[in-house]
């Protein structure tokens, strides 16, 4: 249960927006929409604890983020504007470091698993920088496959894929939702749920 | 908690000889900045022995100036850096082991490399041997500081000069004891354990405050 009250976010002298309230529960997706430069990233980076709010606070699941620090992010799982992917390093390689991290451990035939269903088999070995951008974001959205947290945070994850990919990608949303999950994304496309719930969130006027 | 400490250790390291010529940069820059003096100076050997501690250390200052920037940077910009401090694991964790990766490819080369270097000054054999020492405790101390510069000035434009604004006159008190030590051991009856004493002093207050400071750093410079 993620729970924001009274939020407001500045950058420089712009208020991007203030007395945000809501609260997800699982087996939500909530859809942040607004104009360019509405503050959806900033409130996403602000829900992750990358940014910080200029009043109000975030619970997860009764706690405030910052007194939870790590024991959050365990739970959390971020999708930003930059892939989050080392060039040098292989698929398998990105992925099994970005486990680790995570503190999960997992079975290097689960990262080869991943690869292959996210669509790229053939393709694990090759340093990532010879990927396509498209393959690149693919890489990193892998790790939704892999992961185990339940808040799942995804800026534009949309942008950059082809047809296959997008639907592959809802797919997972929709699973993860319906395994009683919570995501909130930003993008410009509709996002189809079988169950849950979605929220529509409207930044800016 | 080894096992992620191993994991971002290895990772850099992986990296790092996937790309080699950063490394071999730093090391060339610090030969060739130890080799100028000589050619300078000239070679008569008093003069040489006198300032030749100096040099290596002031060298050896500047090279690892020069690889700072390059602690963070790569990771700022492809957005590992940000899933790092969105990870389950304590930052200063992940901080220690890049520092401790930082220092294993632009420290332990200067380390190594120092009797050749001496030679041009014509140190004697158990001066090479108490700064190879000096030098093996002294640069894990730039490597560590330097961190808090470098999370300090990430995505600074002209950050590079500002670091080294920051950070050389931290370094000062590193310079003095370990191009003391130096000095101290090549006259008779002198003890170097005072300044070695001092240089481990630094190394443990590094250690301590360093990544903790370093990732309080990053966290500001992320926003």
């Amino acid at each position: 249960m993620l729970e924001v009250n009274q939020l407001e976010c500045r950058r420089g002298d712009r208020r991007l927006f203030t007395e945000l309230d809501f609260s997800l529960s699982s087996g939500t997706l909530m859809h942040v929409r607004g104009r360019n430069g509405s503050g959806k990233t900033t409130l996403l980076r602000t829900l992750c604890g990358l940014f910080t709010p200029e009043r109000g606070e975030i619970r997860w699941n009764g706690e405030s983020i910052r007194e939870l620090g790590e024991e959050y992010r365990r739970d959390l799982l971020y999708f930003g504007h930059t892939n989050g992917i080392k060039g040098e390093l292989t698929g398998l390689e990105n992925l099994s470091i970005a486990a680790t991290l995570d503190g999960d451990r997992v079975e290097e035939t689960a990262i080869w698993d991943a690869l292959k269903r996210i669509g790229l088999a053939g393709f694990e070995d090759l340093p990532t920088r010879m990927l396509s951008q498209g393959q690149k974001k693919r890489v990193a959205l892998a790790r939704l496959i892999l992961t185990r947290a339940r808040l799942w945070i995804l800026d534009e994850p949309f942008t950059a894929l082809d047809v296959d990919a997008v639907a592959l990608l809802q797919t997972l949303i929709a699973d993860h939702v319906a395994t009683g999950g919570i995501a909130a994304l930003t993008t410009h496309q509709e996002v189809p749920l079988t169950s849950g719930q979605i929220e529509q969130l409207n930044l800016g006027n | 908690m080894l096992r992620v400490f191993w994991c971002i250790l290895s990772r850099d390291l992986t990296l790092a000889m996937r790309r080699r010529t950063d490394v071999l940069t730093t090391l060339f820059f610090f030969v060739i900045v130890v080799s100028l003096f000589p050619l300078g100076v000239g070679t008569e050997s008093k003069a040489l022995q006198i300032i030749g501690p100096g040099v290596v250390w002031v060298a050896a200052l500047l090279a690892s100036m020069l690889a700072l920037e390059r602690l963070y940077a790569a990771d700022y910009e492809d957005g590992t850096l940000e899933q790092m401090l969105l990870t389950a694991q304590p930052l200063s964790l992940l901080v220690l082991a890049k520092i401790a990766a930082h220092w294993l490819l632009t420290g332990l080369p200067l380390v190594l490399i120092a009797p050749l270097v001496g030679m041009q000054y014509q140190l004697a054999d158990s001066a090479i041997g108490i700064m190879m020492l000096a030098l093996l405790v002294g640069t894990p101390i730039l490597s560590l500081i330097g961190s808090i510069g470098a999370a300090l000035t990430l995505g600074l434009r002209g950050g590079g000069i500002l670091l080294s604004l920051l950070i050389l006159p931290l370094y000062i008190p590193v310079l003095v004891y370990g191009a003391g030590a130096v000095e101290v051991s090549q006259i008779d009856l002198a003890d170097t354990q005072p300044y070695f004493a001092l240089l481990g002093a630094f190394l443990l207050i590094a250690l301590v405050f360093a990544p903790v400071a370093s990732s309080a750093a990053l966290r500001i410079s992320l926003e």
